[in-house]
């Protein structure tokens, strides 16, 4: 079983969970340790840059997942948090001469800022509104990113040198920072993991289900709802501050809308509400991008196609649905 | 000339004139949106790609067919109302159960389909479309372009029929009806799926009829369409989906809005919608014309 079956069917549509399985954990375990040793072995067989891109986005949509796996909540402006941190730790690595390390802290550090002021607002307003909300938002930051002077404009910020990590470890070689990019990735995903398995998850998850019932049990929801806010912009900075550090560039398209429907896929084909899904499906969109990167346009028509089918035939995501088929046959073979 | 409040009064009208039409096509799109969600309970993502096909449709017909702007103020956006029945019918219906928000999944997808379709048939690049009313009239304080003025004459005249046709009429009034409790009303013998497909058709034809009248004004453009619509969700979180009125009224106002802000500070024309529904979430966080639920 790769997840929990309560969360497989924790989609936003709230369905009620049907069956609640104890444990897990040791599945988790043993899924978690084969995902670092494919992570190890991976650069002996594929592009270390492409395992790079896969990975920044991997954790992208992990926090991504955060917010609408476990608080229900559809944010559409995740890009303003990824894009924003790229920036700036891009600034901060080229103009301010930092080391990576404080790069990355930087870009986190704004996207928790902007997190706040974004969450604050957005919070007032749920569901379909809350998604509108926040697209307007980080449209807001698209012009605001295109007007001013230090992003660079249409240019963006190119040729950030890749510094080494504190000051000692060399990052010029694609090797070397795959495996410091693998390191800060499984950091991440452990964190997201331990915050959605804490009582905080769990008041999280409650939220999501139901509301009011969370409120008349005495949970502050709106500060709940920021804190989760809060953490996932944190988290898809750090992922936007990665990828500028391995691309050497942070421009005007971390910021854009379609960057935010990106991550939406991403986490709906791999199964949104699941630990594993979203890893799953940014390696298949990523992989899907390069391979279909020479038909142009049509990359927008196939990510719309992936789009309405996995509404329309596997809305739980791939990891989502393999985990149901799993839960499905262990119930047959119990009875 | 004389000046106003250091602007020559040609520019402040002018700008006026382009902020009531954007305005008037912000009222067309909201209204569509909320009638949809009304009744299918669903954002229509699509919205903004709806648009741009009524301005491509009038394009197509008119270069490849030779029908004028006229006879495709009618026709394209009955062609593109019905290619949103069979949407409807093929995809929408069948996530209407789900939480509302697969059906603005679903609706993204979709307008990512339709966009990268026509951005492969017809590049980024605007096709020019030639205006059907040449000249103006010189009003002594500004110069009227005809054609601007029947766009604002033209949105203001349907976007006051759709009013009339939801709250004073029969058929309207079994559309709210409808929005309250469908089971009820299909218990009375109303055909209630039908009625839920023409809607969407209808709210469909609405974005595409105000991609025609935008056709001479504005490229037709492959994205035309996605920019407009991040921006038509930021009306309807400030106006509220709750009211007709209330977004013809706000679609309007933001649209008047944002003219004088390129008059009196450019730099702020692109985000002056969305501080304002900043500032609206503040301090009336259901909209000006939405109720707290």
């Amino acid at each position: 079983m790769l997840v929990r079956a309560e969360e497989t069917t924790g989609t936003p549509a709230g369905a009620p969970a049907a069956a609640r399985r104890p444990g897990g954990g040791a599945t988790f375990l043993w899924l978690f340790a084969a995902m670092v040793a494919a992570g190890m072995v991976a650069p002996f067989f594929a592009y270390p840059v492409f395992l790079m891109k896969v990975l920044c986005f991997a954790l992208f949509a992990c926090a991504f997942n955060l917010l609408i796996g476990y608080v229900g909540l559809l944010s559409f402006g995740h890009a303003m948090f990824f894009g924003g941190a790229a920036y700036v730790c891009g600034y901060g690595i080229k103009t301010l001469g930092l080391t990576p390390e404080l790069g990355i802290l930087a870009g986190m550090a704004f996207a928790a800022v902007l997190g706040s002021a974004v969450g604050w607002l957005a919070i007032r307003r749920q569901g379909i509104y809350f998604a509108m909300v926040t697209l307007a938002l980080a449209q807001m930051f698209f012009f605001f990113c295109l007007q001013t002077r230090f992003t660079g404009g249409e240019d963006g910020i190119q040729a950030i040198p890749r510094r080494p990590l504190f000051g000692l470890i060399p990052t010029t070689d694609d090797r070397v920072l795959y495996f410091i990019v693998l390191a800060l990735f499984l950091a991440a995903f452990l964190l997201i993991y331990r915050i959605v398995h804490s009582p905080f998850g769990q008041v999280l998850k409650a939220i999501r289900e139901n509301e009011p019932r969370a409120i008349s049990l005495g949970y502050r929801v709106e500060r709940y709802k920021l804190v989760a806010f809060v953490l996932s912009a944190t988290l898809a900075g750090m992922a936007g501050a990665m990828k500028t550090v391995v691309f050497q560039l942070a421009s005007l398209s971390d910021v854009a809308w379609q960057m935010s429907g990106e991550v939406v896929l991403m986490t709906l084909v791999g199964g949104m509400g699941t630990v594993f899904g979203p890893v799953v499906g940014a390696g298949i969109i990523v992989a899907m991008q390069n391979y279909l990167s020479g038909i142009g346009e049509w990359v927008l028509v196939t990510q719309g196609v992936v789009f309405v089918a996995a509404v329309l035939l596997f809305r739980r995501g791939v990891v989502g649905e393999i985990a149901a088929l799993v839960t499905r046959a262990r119930a047959r073979g119990e009875s | 000339m004389f000046e106003l409040i250091g602007v020559p009064p040609a520019v402040l009208f002018g700008q006026l004139l382009l902020g009531l039409i954007n305005g008037a096509f912000y009222a067309i799109l909201s209204l569509g949106l909320a009638v949809i969600f009304g009744l299918l309970n669903v954002i229509n993502f699509a919205h903004g790609a709806q648009y741009m096909m009524g301005a491509f449709a009038a394009w197509m017909l008119l270069t490849f067919a030779g029908i004028p702007y006229w006879a495709a103020l009618v026709v394209a956006p009955v062609l593109v109302g019905a290619t949103g029945i069979v949407v409807e019918r093929l995809l929408l219906s069948r996530i209407y159960h789900l939480d509302h928000l697969y059906g603005l999944l679903l609706t993204f997808g979709l307008a990512l389909i339709l966009e990268g379709v026509f951005r492969s048939q017809f590049g980024s690049g605007g096709q020019p479309y030639p205006n059907p009313l040449p000249g103006g009239q010189n009003l002594g304080f500004m110069f009227l372009p005809n054609y601007r003025a029947w766009v604002v004459v033209l949105s203001l005249a349907v976007c006051l029929a759709t009013w009339f046709m939801i709250e004073r009429t029969k058929l309207g009034s079994y559309l709210r009806a409808a929005t309250e409790r469908p089971d009820l009303v299909q218990a009375f013998g109303v055909n209630v799926p039908r009625m839920i497909t023409l809607t969407y058709g209808f709210g469909v034809g609405l974005a595409a009829l105000a991609g025609v009248l935008a056709a001479p004004i504005y490229q037709v453009s492959p994205l035309m369409g996605s920019n407009l619509i991040i921006v038509v969700f930021a009306v309807v979180v400030i106006g509220g989906m709750g009211s007709i009125l209330g977004s013809i009224v706000t679609g309007f106002g933001l649209g008047l809005i944002e003219g004088l802000t390129k008059v009196f500070y450019p730099e702020a024309s692109n985000t002056v919608v969305f501080v304002i529904m900043a500032i609206v979430l503040l301090i009336k966080p259901a909209g000006l014309f939405g109720t707290a639920k």
